[in-house]
């Protein structure tokens, strides 16, 4: 399969791999996929309460290069964010940008389903309710 | 100065050696005469060449010359020999024993069997690939006709007790057939003392060209017939029609020749250089060799790094070109069927590579190779979460995964 250069250069130089400290109350954590299917991502957002906006953000992924680019590329648009505008991230936006092809569109809903889950754990730490995640993709 | 990227997938296909190139480029050319014309010199020089090359195969494998019959390759041999037997021996039974980590070419073509009415015993395998001879005299019944176990396996390398399951095979009055592919001109292969009845083999897989191979059929203790799948001009005695390939027929011979005098010395380079190149990447943690290390060819190493995805690793090595056990054709990945059948968890054989070595391999290319994996595995690992887990102390079974 041929990869599109945005993906090749992710995957070689891939941003913010990392882990933050998931014990404290402002950071979100996300875990999303399943080691049979070949995919598992992990995204973690760490979020300044006063402004509400994402100033730090890590994963790890688990999977081909589409999925490692696609987690990377969130985690370079996340940053800044307030987390409203984390949450309108949709994955075809993910599609887009790394020029994903169909059978790799996946990849990038699991990089939105993993935005949302990182946010959904920051919101239930700190006595928000749960967003409902949208499932309807897989 | 090393050239990218190194071919270590000799499993698939190997380069034509430049001696074979150089044997078949007169029949390409100026000898282009049928064999089977018998009234002119042309057809003379042509037939004079496949006898030669019927020898020089027949040398290889310890036959007599007029037991090679020649194809396309091993997987029309797969299947001329399996329908083949089937139909001749129809009379006598209808069942066929197997196992489940054979090639395609001889699954494939006997789930065609069941489909004609024919029984199908499938066998499983043990953790290292082999097949247990207990369950194959077991699975014998008086209507058994054939069983084809192949010689080695293209994934792993691992070779089955080919003596034992003949005489099994032939205590019960059933033929043993072989696919020989991966194995001849490999290894030291003798279808007398192996008491082999059919063998499939192809030219591609030991430096000759591709689109020539053979199906060895014994004539004598006991004489064996296979029925025509192709009806023409009966050429190779009637059972496979079509003008002789001369070209590649010949170089078919001249890589059988080759093999037969190199083969105690690459086996020896081969095996020293696929031992370094496993030792070495064992070293990177909770990494793990696929198949028999101790009945296996010398020249194939697969080996399975976990907590490394699959597709991710190909991307990885990319200065290589080896196959992995994930055959991923679309969204939904496939493990590797024979990875399976040794029990390997989905996870694990998506994460494997094969690396098969040959005779042109060299010593700053397994070198670099093995740098380049380290390297990739190092570097995925890094970015895993599964791989963090696992240094964590985390049981990965006791999390509750979210399915997509």
């Amino acid at each position: 399969m041929a990869y599109s250069d945005k993906v090749i250069d992710h995957y070689s130089n891939p941003r913010n791999v990392g882990t933050l400290d998931k014990s404290k109350k402002n950071v979100g954590t996300g875990l999303v996929g399943a080691p049979e299917c070949g995919d598992v991502m992990r995204l973690q957002i760490e979020v300044d309460e006063t402004t509400n906006t994402i100033t730090d953000a890590k994963f790890k992924t688990f999977g081909c290069g589409s999925a490692i680019a696609s987690s990377s590329l969130a985690t370079e648009w996340l940053k800044g964010k307030t987390v409203d505008e984390a949450l309108a991230i949709d994955n075809m936006e993910i599609v887009e940008e790394l020029a994903l092809p169909p059978v790799k569109i996946h990849c990038s809903v699991l990089a939105e389903d993993a935005i949302k889950s990182a946010i959904n754990d920051y919101r239930v730490k700190n006595g928000l309710p749960e967003l409902e995640m949208p499932k309807s993709h897989h | 100065m090393l050239k990218l990227p190194i071919y270590l997938d000799n499993n698939a296909t190997t380069p034509l050696d430049p001696r074979v190139l150089e044997a078949m480029m007169p029949y390409l050319t100026e000898v282009f005469g049928n064999a089977a014309s018998r009234n002119h010199p042309f057809g003379w020089a042509a037939e004079e060449a496949v006898d030669y090359a019927r020898e020089q195969i027949a040398s290889l494998i310890n036959c007599d010359p007029k037991e090679i019959i020649f194809t396309s390759g091993a997987t029309e041999s797969d299947n001329l020999g399996i329908k083949g037997v089937f139909e001749m021996y129809s009379q006598k039974g209808n069942h066929i024993i197997t196992a489940t980590t054979e090639h395609k070419a001889v699954l494939d073509t006997c789930k065609h069997i069941e489909k004609l009415g024919g029984r199908v015993t499938y066998l499983p395998v043990n953790a290292e690939g082999l097949i247990s001879l207990e369950e194959l005299e077991a699975a014998m019944t008086p209507e058994t006709i054939l069983v084809t176990i192949m010689y080695g396996n293209n994934e792993t390398g691992t070779i089955q007790p080919i003596r034992e399951i003949a005489r099994i095979a032939h205590q019960h009055g059933a033929l043993f057939m072989t696919d020989g592919t991966q194995a001849v001109g490999k290894i030291p292969v003798d279808v007398i003392a192996d008491g082999i009845d059919l063998m499939a083999f192809s030219a591609h897989k030991m430096y000759g060209p591709k689109g020539v191979g053979a199906l060895y059929v014994r004539r004598k203790n006991p004489r064996v017939k296979v029925t025509a799948q192709m009806d023409g001009g009966g050429h190779e005695r009637g059972m496979r029609s079509g003008t002789l390939n001369v070209p590649g027929i010949v170089g078919l011979g001249k890589a059988c020749e080759l093999c037969k005098l190199e083969m105690e010395a690459d086996t020896q380079r081969l095996s020293t250089m696929r031992d370094r190149l496993e030792r070495e990447l064992l070293t990177l943690e909770e990494s793990y060799v696929n198949g028999s290390r101790e009945h296996r060819l010398p020249h194939v190493a697969n080996i399975s790094f976990k907590y490394v995805e699959g597709e991710g690793l190909m991307m990885g090595v990319k200065d290589l070109a080896v196959s992995s056990g994930s055959a991923c054709t679309s969204a939904s990945l496939e493990p590797s069927y024979v990875l399976k059948a040794l029990g390997l968890s989905d996870d694990l054989a998506h994460s494997s590579l094969r690396f098969g070595l040959s005779r042109f391999t060299t010593d700053e290319q397994v070198d670099y190779a093995i740098n380049h994996v380290k390297e990739a595995v190092t570097k995925l690992r890094e970015m895993s979460p599964l791989w963090e887990m696992f240094k964590e102390g985390i049981d990965l079974n006791s999390i509750e995964w979210a399915e997509h």
